[in-house]
């Protein structure tokens, strides 16, 4: 970390007191820790996105084109006529208030802006000014706004502190997600050149070399080599990893995180190992490398654009179905939008366990499963021999991520894996679980160094949550299955709940999986000597 | 107020709010939804040992009916809401929140009185009155106090708007980003109730005269009260200027809520495959053009590639519209 960080006692001491200046006055402060550094030009200009230019948030002149407001107001136009949920959402708030409070970037920040209603108001001024007819007679009253280059500014800033959650979705009496109106509003600003460097970065780097880091297809094989090097030393059993290999009957797609981020790495051992116990025929690509896809954080159409790739490599490979790994934006493209954007897909078949026989009918038509489906479906037909006192050392809560929860529905076959490999496991509050997990904080593309503030503003509520159950139950690992959480969780722990480590469940899965032939087990995954395994004599 | 005006101003404020209502209904009703969006507020159908959340995730017609039910009568989403108290303690919550259901009783009590209100006044439009009309007047009219009787949800929809404006007034958030036409809104509904208490508890009218002019209306030959006194023109003019503005301002939601796509599709996005209408292109970076950037690296790797001996010629249609990547350019980490 290159900035000096905050003060927690000071970041934590959050007014909640609205200032006095109303918030039609668009004026935002880029005050450093609070936003995010703009795309470099290079990665637009091989995207082919508009505006390439050098320029930073912080600047004065943004540099926009000279018909900057109409190509937005044309956007705006295009989108309310191409997304009901736009639409929809722009008219039938009441602005109750339900959402306010349920917001973690407002209950860190305390800026009124950083509601959920308010972040919608932004832009829904803007809709009115210019769409509606109340908007166009009455103006300030009927809540219209022009629009200026300071809200274009202000859109920039907030909406890029809205991590597109969902959890003010869950509490709105008619569903209004701001997922849905930050999204919008990302692809208006990316219309006019305003995006953010990493994303744009990820998805360039997906786009041409496969996968968010840009690791080209000898480091990808090095990184998954030296996996299966470590999982010798540690098991003594050589697992094989396929890559690129047609006729397999699985595609294995998971974010790149996994085989080069700590802590991914050991969830990627963990999947190694149940694949190679369970049986499975699969083959990894090194073309569709990356699960996650940034692109969702950009628009809809780069969403599409980088997705479309799993498909694709599937068919030239010839396999039977996909198996994607622990992710969390990735399973929200997959579940919600990658069988209307990429399919049909025709040329692929029904899900089916070759260990347990299953057939999964819930992916009949996308044809990609979870692997915390896969997993637990193994477990639960007693396919894997389980030791979970080899996490003894852990003692677990369990932190459902945003996208694999409210947009997806996949709250028990984690958690189905995780009573079986733990010993010791215990809830953080029900108001912080399930469909109302809080947020780490730095989803949607926000997780940077510089944006450090706002992230642990935002990531707060869910590490008093941790603080509680770690008070309470002695708390020393959240497990969780998405790879932003593991790459931003572990800072934002260290900064509120010193003491607390990270996994996926995979991780703990594979500390737990007693595999055919390994020999006696000494460490878990990450090294460390097991508890009463290889303690005094090793 | 003359004649033509008590004629004229319910007509034009009922053409309005159908008029209105049916275009905005139209309107979203016409906008494709592109995607399978719902929020899961429960557990998805997957696996055969783990109960799905029929309502709360539904994968069915029936649990989607079920959850536009429960969200539509109940406010389901509104019983949810739970507090966290920044505002009064000035820190960030502590995790174990408060329930908090003031903002869910009091719409409740709001909106179901109002249906109850709009159900007893049928008797007005409709001859002979409606089983239903008095069968509910008779039920709001239990309690039997005071003369005329108090119908309950008189009481109740009083109470609701004066809390709801209340909250409004009160929170400092809410006042902060409560709009002027928030409190239009409740301004023309405590008009509505306030006028209809009057009429009928304090400053009584003429009600088989109003029952002539309002039967009239219904049936499109009107005829205007002789005298129809100020509380009743007040309460024709707010219930007038309350449909007029219906459609057009916030209190739309009546109708909007019901096409939300996070609550009215099916949790199936991977078992049936939602159709987008427009559908739109986008050209990807294909494996042709990858592997054409990659082989040597590729083949020095020992991976399987397509071509050990040169170039893809003609890459696949549906891609590489954007021709070769810019192999020159520098390393993107």
């Amino acid at each position: 970390m290159a900035q000096q960080k905050p003060d927690p006692a000071q970041l934590a001491a959050v007014e909640y007191i609205p200032p006095r200046r109303g918030w039609r006055d668009p004026r935002v402060e880029f005050r450093k820790g609070t936003y995010n550094h703009a795309a470099a030009r290079r990665h637009l200009e091989y995207l082919g996105l508009p505006n390439p230019r050098d320029w930073q948030p912080s600047d004065a002149d943004w540099q926009l084109p000279a018909n900057w407001k109409q190509i937005i107001l044309d956007g705006m136009k295009d989108r309310l006529e191409r997304y009901r949920s736009f639409r929809l959402f722009m008219d039938i708030c009441v602005r109750c208030g339900a959402c306010a409070d349920k917001c973690h970037f407002y209950l860190g920040s305390g800026d009124p802006k950083n509601t959920p209603v308010l972040r919608a108001e932004l832009i829904r001024s803007v809709y009115r000014r210019y769409f509606t007819a109340a908007g166009r007679l009455f103006g300030p009253l009927a809540g219209a706004r022009d629009l200026t280059e300071d809200v274009l500014k202000e859109w920039f800033y907030y909406f890029h502190q809205c991590t597109e959650c969902r959890r003010c979705s869950v509490f709105c009496p008619f569903g209004i997600d701001t997922a849905e109106i930050t999204m919008i509003g990302r692809e208006l600003l990316n219309l006019v050149g305003c995006n953010i460097q990493w994303i744009i970065e990820p998805v360039a780097n997906c786009d041409r070399v496969g996968n968010h880091l840009g690791i080209q297809p000898h480091g990808f094989k090095d990184s998954l080599d030296f996996a299966a090097d470590e999982l010798e030393e540690l098991t003594g059993i050589r697992v094989e990893i396929p890559i690129n290999r047609k006729g397999a009957e699985v595609l294995f797609v998971v974010p790149s995180a996994d085989y080069f981020g700590l802590p991914h790495y050991f969830t990627l051992l963990g999947y190694l190992m149940m694949l190679h116990e369970a049986g499975i025929d699969y083959t990894f690509s090194a073309y569709a490398s990356e699960g996650g896809n940034f692109g969702l954080f950009a628009s809809h159409e780069m969403t599409k654009r980088l997705n479309a790739k799993m498909y694709a490599e599937a068919k030239r490979l010839g396999v039977k179905w996909i198996l994607g790994g622990e992710c969390g934006h990735m399973w929200r493209v997959v579940h919600q939008y990658m069988g209307t954007m990429n399919g049909p897909a025709d040329f692929l078949e029904v899900p089916v366990s070759p260990a347990t026989g299953t057939r999964f009918d819930h992916a009949s038509s996308t044809k990609m499963l979870h692997v915390c489906e896969f997993t637990a479906d193994l477990i639960a037909h007693g396919k894997l021999a389980l030791d979970p006192s080899r996490n003894d050392h852990w003692n677990v809560t369990f932190h459902d991520s945003c996208n694999p929860a409210r947009g997806m529905g996949l709250y028990e076959e984690p958690r189905l894996i995780l009573r079986r490999v733990l010993n010791h496991f215990h809830e953080m509050p029900e108001e912080t679980i399930r469909e109302r997990t809080l947020c780490c904080g730095s989803g949607a593309g926000l997780g940077t160094d510089e944006n450090f503030e706002m992230r642990m503003r935002g990531g707060r509520p869910r590490a008093m949550a941790v603080n509680y159950v770690r008070k309470r139950h002695g708390t020393n690992c959240v497990a969780c299955i998405c790879a932003v959480d593991k790459a931003t969780l572990p800072p934002l722990l260290e900064y509120w709940v010193p003491g607390v480590e990270v996994a996926g469940v995979h991780e703990l899965l594979g500390n737990a999986l007693v595999m055919k032939g390994e020999h006696p087990r000494t460490t878990d995954l990450r090294g460390e000597p097991l508890e009463g395994m290889g303690g005094g004599d090793a | 107020m003359p004649t033509v005006l008590l004629i004229a101003v319910p007509y034009v404020a009922a053409v309005l709010f159908l008029g209105g209502l049916a275009w905005r209904v139209w309107t979203w009703a016409a906008t494709p939804e592109p995607f399978r969006i719902p929020t899961t507020t429960g557990q998805q159908r997957s696996l055969a040992g783990i109960a799905p959340s029929r309502v709360e995730s539904p994968s069915t017609t029936a649990g989607v009916v079920g959850r536009m039910l429960l969200e539509g009568l109940l406010f389901r989403s509104l019983f949810r809401n739970v507090a966290s108290g920044p505002t009064a303690a000035g820190t960030c919550p502590d995790p174990v929140f408060l329930e908090r259901k003031a903002l869910w009783l009091g719409a409740m009590a709001f909106h179901w009185s109002l249906l109850v209100i709009v159900v007893r006044h049928l008797g007005l439009f409709v001859e002979p009155i409606p089983r239903v009309a008095s069968f509910v007047a008779s039920v709001d009219g239990f309690f039997q106090v005071g003369s005329p009787s108090w119908y309950a949800t008189d009481v109740i929809v009083i109470v609701a708007l004066g809390y709801l404006l209340f909250r409004r007034v009160r929170d400092p958030l809410l006042r902060y980003l409560t709009l002027p036409a928030d409190y239009l809104a409740l301004a023309v509904l405590i008009a509505v109730v306030g006028s209809g208490v009057v009429l009928r508890y304090v400053a009584r009218t003429d009600l088989i005269a109003v029952r002539q002019y309002t039967l009239g209306l219904a049936a499109l030959a009107p005829t205007a009260p002789a005298s129809p006194g100020a509380g009743f023109v007040l309460h024709l003019l707010s219930v007038s200027v309350l449909l007029a503005i219906l459609p057009f301002t916030k209190m739309v939601h009546a109708a909007g809520m019901w096409l939300s796509p996070t609550r009215n599709q099916a949790n199936d996005g991977r078992r049936r495959r939602h159709v987008n209408p427009w559908n739109a292109p986008a050209p990807f970076h294909t494996y042709e053009e990858w592997e054409d950037e990659f082989r040597e690296k590729l083949q020095a790797a020992g991976l399987p590639i397509e071509r050990e001996d040169g170039r893809f010629q003609n890459p696949q249609a549906g891609g590489g519209e954007r021709g070769a990547p810019p192999a020159a350019q520098a390393p993107l980490t």
